[in-house]
């Protein structure tokens, strides 16, 4: 081949490539700006999304579930009304229970914990069990809670004991976390007739109901549906969304991060200034090439279009390289402050990455609209003349 | 009678220098014919640089008609004025003007990026102009910076005819040159004439007036018919 380099079929993107390198030094300080400015962005967001993630992890709940309890000056939740309840559309399952807060004692050792009266179906959309089985029905065994079974030092087969009875240990659950609906690991679960055995003064009815739906979408529908059901004339009882708490959690982080990103931000700013800056300069070298240009035929169009690709590729490649050094270093923050990298691969902080990416880029483009506007816009009898 | 390639009619422009307005073309009137060999004369300051700028439509006279091919220029934008250089004018600088980024080649090429060229099409031409611009082909891939002003000037010459435009403008096309170098240039813009190309040059130096068929003296802005 006679020709050793021959031209890019566009001559454009080639030119753009050309000039950038002929200004290295400049072309790579207005890089490192926008480095800077994607990792600053990234990272904030990471860190902010990271910290969220950490802590609503930490919630058994997902928060699908409405609790209905009692509303003040109410006792109970009566069978009527959970019979009402069975009405709403939408609704999976209503499980109805009873609970009081006991001591319990097992050999040496004591502990607070929550009785429960929920039938075993009820308990198995709640918790699975680590070891043994559900207590039967009208026995007086019962099933731990994993902090119970630890803080006693109880296990299957073991006798605990409250108030003057003595209930069998069938079952231990698994760990299940903080949850908003009951809290499973402090509970011990035991049968109806149990239950009434050690509460015989107890009034009839639920001390509350945990209502799961078909469909999450359809959570806020249900409860609007049982509160107008139940609380016709009186307010009889409290209906109340678990993903509350999960969301207005959600929420404060949200903020965080957006606020955390808007402190990175600003150094994409300065990186978008210092694009600007420099394509200007390098607008005002380049006057007379522009002038040329114009004379041979470029219109206003292909000098915007050089001199905005030019600032593409440096936005494309700085934002780039940015992405991939937020990567690696949050990877190393978060496995540091952590213990668990893994976070760092959760699509939603791959998203603040392509999002610091895409804000990199942008700001180049935005950085070097002006320039490349006014380039475009010589006068090329002007520019021819400029020295 | 054929029409003029190019017309000036009644063409003044003035310059505003503070206070001063300044006469740089006073009411000049000239006609070129297709296949004309026009040198443009006169000393600094005649107008002879401004005129050359209305001609290549760089620039747009205060009052008068500028008739490129028939067509006036009056009115056309930025755009429009591009659009009627990039098909009808070839520039020749006396600075050369070669873009330093791109290679003798690509520079004989960037004319044609801009009328959307294929990339085949534009090589091939490219390659046909080097030849015809007497460029040996080893010249290809150097820089601007790297070659001789005479070599450069040659390039500059293949780029001004890229787009096939009937009329040339050179402005002080020798002016960078030695005499050798610069009469060898010539030479190479009369052939190019011969071959059917109007060609345009300005200059100050009496020495191209012995290419050229015609010959317009400018002094002091206006047309000179005797004692310049």
């Amino acid at each position: 081949m006679r020709i050793a380099d021959p031209l890019k079929d566009n001559m454009y993107a080639e030119l753009a490539r050309r000039n950038l390198r002929r200004q290295s030094i400049r072309t790579i300080l207005a890089a490192i700006g926008i480095i800077i400015g994607v990792i600053a962005i990234s990272s904030m967001g990471i860190l902010g999304n990271t910290m969220k993630m950490s802590v609503t992890e930490s919630f058994a709940d997902i928060g699908d579930k409405l609790m209905v309890y009692p509303a003040p000056g109410e006792e109970t939740i009566s069978q009527r009304q959970i019979g009402q309840i069975r009405k709403v559309g939408g609704i999976d399952r209503i499980i109805p229970l009873r609970s009081n807060a006991e001591r319990v004692e097992y050999r040496n050792e004591e502990t607070f914990a929550s009785v429960y009266d929920i039938d075993e179906e009820g308990l198995v959309t709640l918790v699975e069990l680590e070891k043994g089985r559900f207590f039967k029905s009208g026995s007086t065994d019962c099933v731990l809670g994993s902090g119970v079974a630890e803080n006693l030092g109880a296990t299957v087969g073991s006798k605990v004991i409250i108030d003057d009875s003595r209930l069998r240990v069938v079952g231990i659950l698994t760990e299940r976390g903080l949850g908003f609906d009951i809290d499973t690991d402090s509970g011990i679960f035991t049968s109806s007739d149990m239950y009434e055995k050690l509460y015989p003064d107890e009034e009839e009815g639920y001390s509350s109901v945990i209502i799961t739906v078909d469909d999450i979408d359809e959570l806020d529908r249900v409860q609007e549906d049982i509160e107008d059901r139940i609380n016709k004339k009186d307010e009889l009882i409290m209906v109340f969304a678990t993903n509350m708490i999960t969301e207005s959690i959600g929420g404060v982080f949200d903020a965080i991060s957006l606020f955390l990103m808007g402190i990175g931000s600003i150094s994409l700013l300065v990186a978008g200034v210092s694009i600007l800056n420099v394509m200007l300069m390098s607008t005002m070298e380049r006057t007379k090439e522009i002038g040329v240009m114009k004379a041979v035929g470029a219109s206003r169009r292909d000098i915007l279009r050089m001199f905005l690709l030019e600032a593409l590729f440096l936005g494309v490649a700085a934002s780039l390289i940015g992405g991939l050094l937020t990567l690696g270093g949050s990877y190393m923050v978060i496995s540091f402050i952590m213990d668990d990298a893994a976070y760092l691969l959760k699509p939603s902080n791959i998203l603040y990455i392509l999002e610091g990416v895409l804000f990199g880029i942008g700001t180049s483009l935005l950085g070097g609209m002006y320039p490349a506007w006014k380039a475009s816009r010589m006068r090329p009898l002007d520019a021819l003349r400029y020295e | 009678m054929p029409r003029p390639i190019v017309e000036l009619r009644d063409v003044t422009k003035i310059y505003t220098l503070g206070k001063n307005r300044i006469y740089a073309l006073n009411r000049v009137s000239i006609s070129i014919d297709k296949g004309d060999f026009v040198t443009i004369m006169g000393s600094s300051g005649s107008g002879k640089s401004t005129l050359l700028n209305m001609v290549g439509c760089l620039d747009l006279p205060t009052s008068g008609k500028v008739l490129i091919n028939g067509k006036g220029i009056s009115g056309l934008d930025d755009d429009g004025l591009t659009s009627i250089r990039r098909n009808n004018i070839g520039f020749i600088f006396q600075q050369f003007n070669l873009i330093q980024t791109l290679s003798a080649l690509e520079n004989v090429e960037m004319p044609m990026i801009f009328t959307g060229t294929s990339p085949d099409k534009r090589r091939k031409k490219a390659l046909e102009l080097f030849r015809k611009a007497q460029l040996p082909a080893e010249y290809e891939q150097h820089k601007p910076n790297e070659l001789s002003g005479g070599q450069q000037q040659r390039v500059a010459i293949a780029r001004a005819l890229a787009n096939d435009p009937p009329i040339l403008l050179a402005d002080e096309p020798t002016g960078n040159l030695d005499s050798k170098t610069g009469h060898s240039v010539m030479e190479l813009l009369q052939e190019l004439n011969t071959a059917g190309t109007t060609v345009v040059v300005v200059t100050h130096d009496p020495r191209l007036e012995e290419f050229s068929n015609t010959t317009i003296r400018l002094q002091d802005g206006a047309i000179c018919h005797e004692n310049c």
